[in-house]
């Protein structure tokens, strides 16, 4: 399918999305025209609230807020994760030590975390982070781990006849193999980041989208819960948008990095 | 590279290799000699799996013997061969770098200043007919433009011995015999000594000095030692005219031919191949 045709699909299909829910919840179709506004809101109602969240600038602190729990986790995450996947992956007796346990903490359901964490680190943006923390810090270690024991004997043999001693090895051999995987999971661990900031901040906290859409939520006002969702998922789009330039630039040298950019 | 100018550039001596322990115990190589004197190109024939790349693997230390010894212009091998450099059959580009970074990283590792490194890069990627091609990825190279600058990558170095394991093996016929008359031009140059592994006689004959015959796995040794008289410089399309080609490719053929069918034994015989696959 050509771009320009393939847009036009998009756009139809979300507009024709916004007419079905506008007529269901303006014209009583199937039920109700309050009962139906009370469960799903008009598209009108929430572009109205969305346009607020601007227009007031009340939006802006809690952007930021999540913007930043989300920058931190995956920060403080990647960093644990190159660090401690390199060293496992040079270590295999300790790895194999350690793989039951390995296995044990990524298989736990983190939601059950972030009440630990709220205990640990109080309310603030820091107990959002740790949640964000645990879940990049396995996607990161995984492929970190992998590339560093992937890399192909034959390159490897090819770099040691070339007089490279095991430093040398390391900053031109494991270390852009370890990233090449890494990147391939950055869409991955961006959106884990941003899930654990969310999350925590739905479970309990003072700003943030999170917290913005679960007030709403409480309160049983419909229009602001969907207007907070619009916002987040604006967010994650932009977020993934920007993910997918750097990888283009990155993994240039990778025949896939071009055929899954655009 | 301060190498002793009388030792022979390669020698092994009553090596053997062998893999894994006990009962599956595999003994790959058993015995072999042989010796390459400074400045002599010999080639390696044999069957599929008679050992032939791990004997390279010993010259160069990335493999140790389970017997024998292995010397390279004189000095005992232990850890890795510094003065040898190694074209693998296998893609051995690292593919995050491009064909400029790839060959300059090889004086880059041994203490060469970045600017200098790539200079003299950019002239050796010149060399194997590969300006214009320096910032691209080894994914956007063809598979001979690639060996190209593996070739390249091997030679910036200046190693004294070259050991080459099937290099043209995964290309095809055309781009082959290029290679090989580039290969042999850039040889001719400096005459270092040559370690060239294959399973084409073909190229063997008209690339090497001397052909030295490996017997079918497992426990292969060498069989027969053919001197290759040939004039040189050789253009391989040319030579293969050459009457005297055409004999020394009877004469060894000869001998591989026995090796080829043991190592393919019961598969040709039930092929019902075994008696009438003669002469090539």
């Amino acid at each position: 399918m050509k771009r320009t045709t393939l847009l036009a699909w998009q756009i139809g299909l979300a507009i024709a999305i916004i007419v079905v829910w506008h007529v269901l919840t303006t014209y009583p179709v199937i039920s109700d025209v309050k009962q139906a506004r009370f469960f799903f809101s008009t598209p009108v109602d929430v572009a109205v609230r969305v346009w607020r969240f601007f227009a007031t600038g009340m939006i802006w602190r809690h952007l930021w807020i999540t913007l930043l729990e989300t920058l931190l986790a995956f920060g403080i995450g990647s960093i644990a994760g190159i660090v401690i996947g390199f060293w496992l992956a040079r270590q295999p007796r300790v790895a194999a030590v350690l793989d039951p346990f390995v296995k044990m903490a990524n298989a736990l359901p983190r939601v059950v975390l972030a009440p630990i964490f709220m205990l640990w680190f109080g309310l603030d943006i820091w107990s959002k982070v740790a949640l964000g923390v645990t879940l990049v810090f396995f996607i990161v270690f995984f492929n970190v781990y992998q590339g560093v024991k992937e890399v192909s004997p034959v390159i490897l043999s090819n770099a040691r006849m070339l007089g490279m001693n095991e430093r040398q090895l390391f900053r031109h051999v494991y270390w852009p193999s370890a990233l090449s995987w890494m990147f391939s999971s950055l869409h991955t661990s961006v959106g884990f980041a941003l899930v654990g900031a969310v999350v925590g901040e739905y479970l309990g906290s003072a700003a943030g989208l999170g917290y913005l859409i679960h007030e709403a939520e409480s309160t049983f006002d419909m229009t602001g819960v969907v207007a907070g969702m619009v916002v987040l998922s604006v967010v994650v789009v932009l977020i993934d948008w920007l993910v997918t330039l750097i990888e283009v630039r990155l993994l240039a040298w990778r025949p896939e990095a071009t055929a899954h950019g655009a | 590279m301060s190498a002793d100018k009388t030792a022979a550039a390669v020698s092994l001596s009553g090596v053997a290799i062998s893999f894994g322990s006990g009962a599956s115990l595999y003994r790959a190589v058993a015995d072999v000699d042989l010796t390459v004197q400074p400045g002599e190109f010999v080639a390696i024939v044999g069957p599929t799996g008679c050992g032939k790349s791990t004997l390279l693997n010993v010259a160069a230390g990335l493999l140790t013997p389970s017997a024998g010894a292995a010397e390279v212009s004189g000095r005992k091998v232990e850890g890795i061969t510094r003065a040898a450099g190694y074209l693998f059959q296998a893609d051995a580009l690292m593919p995050w770098k491009t064909a400029l970074a790839n060959v300059a990283v090889a004086l880059e590792v041994a203490g060469v200043g970045r600017a200098q490194a790539r200079e003299r890069a950019l002239a050796w990627l010149a060399r194997v007919g590969l300006k214009g091609f320096s910032e691209r990825y080894p994914h956007q190279l063809s598979g001979g433009q690639k060996k190209r600058v593996a070739l390249a990558q091997m030679l910036i170095r200046d190693p004294a011995i070259l050991l080459m394991d099937e290099p043209f093996g995964p290309l095809d016929a055309q781009t082959r015999t290029l290679m090989g008359d580039l290969l042999l031009s850039l040889w001719q140059a400096d005459r270092k000594a040559v370690l060239f592994v294959t399973h084409d006689l073909d190229e063997a004959i008209a690339l090497a000095d001397r052909v030295v015959v490996m017997s079918a796995g497992p426990a292969s040794r060498i069989i027969a030692d053919h001197r290759i008289d040939l004039p040189r410089p050789r253009e391989i399309v040319d030579i293969r005219l050459d009457p005297r080609f055409h004999a020394l490719q009877s004469a060894i053929w000869r001998d591989l031919k026995a090796e080829v069918m043991r190592a393919y034994g019961d598969e040709f015989a039930a092929m019902g191949l075994g008696k009438s696959a003669g002469a090539k």
